[in-house]
């Protein structure tokens, strides 16, 4: 049985440990509560900040055309009151909501949409989000530097903006909901120049009040906001450079509300068990696969049937364990919360036999060297050494190269220079909840290049264009067809093994008693963490 | 060796010897001392929700995170922690001294050259040079042991310097370079004799830095490949877990503290007893 | 004088170019590309160009290190390629928590390193002595990390005397400093303690007890400035050992400071934030040592500035 498309909106609920009931309780607004992340906030440029912190401190301070409803992966009309798709699929007419102001007090305009999504492919904003909206006419244009103006997109009148594709593109909505789309006041950018990650101005539910910087950043609610009511929360104290551990215990005494980073491995199981705290952990499936690719130029990986014998001989159940039961084994790059996951998959089952009369077949009955390259924070080079140990079993013996993310990276896309790679901490967590986003930079052909991120450097012409069939199909009724013809692709992919899909992480948001809201918003897929906005204190 | 009897004469340093042989022996005879293998991974070295294990009757210190014996990890921890220590002092020292002497005894633009260049060496803060070196050669055993030998050799080549210079001008040296000795036997029969106590002491003392230069760049991640333990990457690895699990910072952390301290009070002794003008000095 | 400082100052700003140069080129031998890293993985193979050519980075080696030069001397360190704020403008809402614990850390060092010492040579050779000098051998003995690790987890976690790291009031600085100091202060006290040693033997000591003075007057006014001498130039090169020691320790406490900014800034291979820290780091060595030998200059008479 397939996934439907309802069926990703009730995966994206999340299941609360201990059996607790969804909230209960009407929202209460007002209250100011503290949220603790270690990692600094880089910037809080819509354009530019792609980062676990800042992703939802900027979903909250800006709006797009479209957003998703909170806690799920349901797309839904945000500043855009309706859109209509023309009949060809490529022209897209959004009226916008009126009486939408910025924190500056500026009445939104179609212009200031046109406006923003044109300096997020101008080259010189340096956004790591230009390339997807590639589908949008002129895009080639602007992003070479050309000119500055997209001219796919018109704006007829104040409240309508046009936007014109090259080709139907069924993620289209998707990419409208993501940060790069946000709408920005062009005299606001301007005044700030390149501070403007600073000093953010936007439409969103918050405004940024103050900033120390490596320290603490506070967010105060917008009066103006156009939706009623919201956000509860009358301000925010997001503290920076607090270890989790550390985060974690002044939880437990009342002086963080939100412990962003979630729980650490460590206090985990405590906290499970403990009848006291068993509430206030909330789980969340991400749109999250953590794989080793096994890169198909170098030998004996070229082999289809080694890389067959590896995904047989690792044993992930036992993998999972050493994270402390965190994730749930994968078996198929899509996670199960993505539309087009095949539930009915088996994938390759852990059969160490079987693995070394595969390895036997191609004529590696002994065995070979090899090298896996992991990131050196931890906790992944533990994984990666369970995953030697497994290899190890088979004969194979692979020696661990550890180096910073920036480095693996980089040997990731060269043709021959990794032959394994765990890809945890740089892993792929979806950037909008559509299968496509999963394949084309990691297992399409676009991905196979030099500074590609398709580490496998796999490339199958013909599941390409069966890709680009799917992404063709635009139209609403057609939507299960083409979950289905992606999940297709990707459990076909799976025949030629190009990765061990290892296991989908979980996450984990702890909060304070005080907190309410639906689990949901805790573990939203999209806000990533947390849905600030729809949050509120008992 | 009257020497060795001096030393051991003092209590504390003959217990930093006892120390320094114990962990000499776990090195060199690691694969017959550690009950288990260091990077097997056991199934039932971990709860079953995979929480390592307290010391207990199979894993006399416990368990890593990994399910892997904590006490044979240890001991092949030594030979890291000494290989390292050893041969990236030695490297130390072998630079140092070779700048020192040349720049304290040939003097001139040489010597000049070599002074500025220690100078620029020690301006640079040694951690954040150590962990961009690593990041740029991959790392592995000897890289990191030579990583910690360039961060290192500056100290000893002040030293060896200044002791240089101040025996050039002595009266001996005078005397050699007029009946027409050569320079280099100058260097090697009179200078070096003379400078081999500071050396010896010095490079004692350096391996007590190097130990924990060491201990300090696997707790960064940068250090030896896994699954080679050292007893910095047993904490790195332990890190997230110390207030739960904390065997497994205290033992590693506590063979750090014990090898670098033996180092330092047989350093310190030596020096007492090599050349008492000095003493406290330094 | 004045010659000798301005020397010594010109001779320093030729140290520090030796050093943005080196690290620059180490930085720049660093096979990742830092274009790739911020623009990201869903960007285009235009997209990383056009980054590359923005920053400047397609440019050969000695182009873009004269280009950087270039703003240094105007005071621009240029701008992170992660966070896109200048780096001048994260150096310095940082410098202020460094600036703090290394004050204090130091100042911890001397309180507890001279205190000791004083105490051991005054009462040397008996039992104490030897107990507070294997006190100063086992801190310096110890990694900073590890010791942080240990005081957090007595002090913070199970005594509960102190918070669990974090910045802000002084009760947040007292455990980070009081640990630094413990662990530094062994240096302190071995110098104190054989410096006294010494000048207690000194003939105008003898002298003064013999004439009558008092025991604590001669202590204070005769022998202790004079044992301190050696204390101070220690003070600059302690300087440079902190500096060094700071991404670890600023670590384990969270504490927001130049240590942290400088190990995330390595970790995304953030070439003008790690260029920018390093410099500066290396502005605080060479202060310190310079200062340091000052101040010797000035206290002890017996040295002669023109012989050195």
């Amino acid at each position: 049985m397939k996934n439907t498309l309802k069926g990703f909106a009730l995966s994206a609920l999340c299941v609360a440990i201990g059996g607790q009931a969804l909230a209960q309780g009407t929202p209460q607004p007002g209250g100011e509560i503290v949220v603790t992340y270690q990692n600094d906030v880089a910037t809080l440029d819509p354009a530019i900040g792609y980062d676990w912190q800042n992703w939802s401190m900027i979903k909250s301070l800006f709006d797009g055309l479209m957003d998703y409803e909170p806690g799920t992966t349901e797309l839904k009309n945000d500043l855009a009151e309706h859109y209509e798709i023309s009949e060809d699929g490529l022209t897209y007419t959004f009226t916008l909501r009126p009486g939408v102001t910025f924190h500056n007090g500026r009445e939104m305009t179609a212009a200031d949409v046109k406006y923003s999504l044109e300096r997020t492919v101008n080259p010189q904003t340096q956004s790591p989000g230009a390339g997807f909206f590639s589908s949008i006419e002129g895009f080639d244009e602007v992003s070479s530097g050309e000119v500055t103006e997209l001219s796919g997109i018109s704006t007829p009148d104040e409240r309508t903006v046009e936007i014109t594709l090259r080709a139907p593109d069924a993620t289209f909505l998707h990419v409208m909901a993501l940060n790069f789309a946000s709408v920005v006041p062009k005299e606001a950018v301007e005044a700030a120049g390149r501070d403007f990650g600073k000093q953010p101005v936007g439409t969103g539910a918050y405004m940024l009040d103050e900033w120390a910087l490596g320290q603490r950043l506070t967010f105060v609610k917008n009066e103006e906001y156009f939706r009623e009511g919201i956000p509860y929360i009358d301000k925010i104290d997001f503290e920076i450079g607090q270890e989790p551990n550390v985060a974690l215990m002044r939880l437990q005494r009342g002086e963080v509300d939100i412990a962003g980073d979630g729980i650490p491995p460590a206090q985990f199981l405590q906290f499970r068990d403990d009848p006291e705290f068993e509430n206030l952990m909330v789980v969340g499936d991400q749109l999250h696969t953590g794989y080793m690719t096994l890169n198909v130029n170098i030998p004996p990986l070229d082999d289809v049937k080694v890389r067959q014998a590896i995904n047989m001989a690792i044993n992930k159940e036992r993998i999972v364990r050493v994270i402390n039961g965190r994730a749930t084994p994968a078996n198929q790059p899509l996670p199960p919360a993505m539309p087009g996951y095949d539930e009915s998959y088996e994938g390759y089952p852990y059969d160490v036999e079987q693995a070394r009369a595969l390895l036997e077949e191609a004529g590696y009955g002994d065995g070979f060297e090899t090298e896996l390259f992991v990131m050196n924070t931890d906790p992944q080079p533990r994984i990666a050494q369970a995953i030697q140990q497994d290899l190890a079993q088979i004969g194979i013996e692979a020696d661990i190269t550890s180096l910073a993310q920036a480095n693996v990276i980089a040997a990731g896309g060269e043709q021959d220079q990794a032959p394994l790679i765990w890809s945890g901490g740089m892993a792929w967590i979806a950037d909008f909840p559509d299968p496509s986003n999963f394949w084309g930079p990691i297992l399409g052909c676009e991905g196979a290049v030099p500074g590609g991120w398709n580490w496998a450097w796999y490339c199958n012409e013909e599941l390409d264009a069966r890709a680009d069939e799917a992404n063709a199909m635009v139209d609403p009724d057609q939507q299960e067809e083409r979950a289905e013809l992606w999940g297709e692709i990707f459990t076909t992919a799976m025949d030629d093994a190009p990765w061990v899909p290892i296991f989908n992480e979980q996450r984990f948001t702890v909060h304070s008693a005080r907190m309410g809201g639906d689990d949901a918003l805790y573990v939203d897929p999209v806000h990533v963490p947390v849905n600030y906005d729809y949050i509120w204190v008992k | 060796m009257t020497l060795l009897t001096a030393l051991l004469r003092r209590k504390a340093v003959a217990i930093a010897l006892l120390y320094i042989a114990i962990v000499v022996v776990a090195a060199i005879f690691a694969p017959w001392l550690a009950p288990f293998d260091p990077t097997q991974q056991f199934f039932d070295g971990l709860t079953l929700e995979g929480a390592p294990l307290p010391p207990n009757e199979e894993f006399m210190l416990g368990t890593d995170l990994l399910g892997r014996d904590l006490l044979s990890r240890l001991i092949y921890g030594a030979r890291t922690s000494l290989i390292i220590g050893i041969v990236s002092n030695g490297i130390a020292v072998i630079i140092g001294t070779l700048v020192g002497i040349t720049a304290g005894f040939v003097r001139g633009w040489i010597g000049s050259l070599l002074m500025r260049l220690t100078d620029l060496m020690m301006a640079f803060p040694a951690l954040l040079l150590a962990i961009a070196l690593a990041a740029i050669l991959r790392p592995s055993l000897w890289i990191v042991a030579l990583v910690i030998a360039m961060v290192n050799w500056v100290q000893i080549a002040r030293v060896i310097y200044s002791e240089t210079i101040s025996l050039a001008s002595k009266d001996f040296v005078a005397v050699e370079r007029t009946i027409g000795a050569s320079a280099k036997r100058i260097l090697f029969s009179h200078l070096l004799p003379h400078l081999l106590p500071t050396i010896m002491v010095w490079a004692t003392l350096g391996i007590s830095t190097t130990v924990l230069l060491e201990a300090t760049l696997s707790f960064l991640g940068v250090g030896v490949q896994p699954p080679m333990p050292s007893w910095g990457n047993i904490i790195f690895e332990s890190q997230t877990y110390f207030t739960s699990a904390v065997w497994l910072v205290l033992f590693p952390g506590l063979a750090i503290i014990a090898l670098s301290l033996s180092f330092n009070l047989v350093g310190d002794a030596l020096r007492d007893e090599l050349d008492p003008t000095l003493k406290g000095r330094l | 004088m004045a010659w000798f400082i301005v020397k010594r100052i010109a001779y320093s700003l030729l140290i520090l170019l030796g050093v943005t140069f080196i690290t620059y080129l180490l930085l720049y031998m660093i096979p990742a590309d830092p274009a790739r890293q911020i623009a990201g993985r869903s960007a285009t193979a235009e997209v990383v160009a056009n980054i590359r050519h923005q920053l400047g980075l397609d440019l050969p080696f000695y182009e873009q290190y004269f280009r950087y030069l270039v703003n240094l001397v105007q005071g621009d360190f240029g701008r992170s390629y992660v966070q896109r704020s200048e780096v001048a403008t994260l150096i310095e809402a940082r410098l202020g928590p460094t600036l703090q614990l290394m004050v204090a850390g130091i100042g911890f060092e001397l309180l507890i390193g001279v205190t000791l010492g004083i105490v051991a040579a005054l009462k040397r050779n008996s039992v104490l002595d030897q107990l507070l000098m294997a006190f100063s051998f086992i801190g310096v003995s110890s990694p900073h990390f590890i010791a942080a690790m240990l005081a957090l987890y007595f002090f913070a976690v199970q005594l509960e005397w102190f918070p669990l790291g974090g910045y802000g009031e002084v009760k947040h600085l007292m455990l980070p400093a009081i640990t630094l100091g413990v662990l530094g202060s062994g240096w302190y006290s071995r110098m104190v303690r054989s410096s006294m040693i010494e000048v207690l033997h000194q003939d105008f000591i003898r002298t003064a007890r013999a004439k009558g003075l008092k025991r604590l007057r001669v202590l204070l006014r005769h022998v202790l400035p004079n044992a301190i001498i050696p204390v101070i130039p220690m003070i600059g090169i302690d300087i440079g050992i902190f500096m060094s020691g700071l991404v670890v320790v600023e670590a384990v406490f969270g504490w927001p400071g130049l240590g942290q900014l400088a190990w995330q800034a390595i970790q995304q291979v953030d070439i003008p934030v790690i260029v920018g820290v390093t410099t500066l780091s290396a502005v605080a060595i060479i202060l310190g040592n310079l200062v340091a030998d000052l101040a010797v200059l000035f206290v002890d008479p017996r040295i002669d500035i023109n012989k050195s």
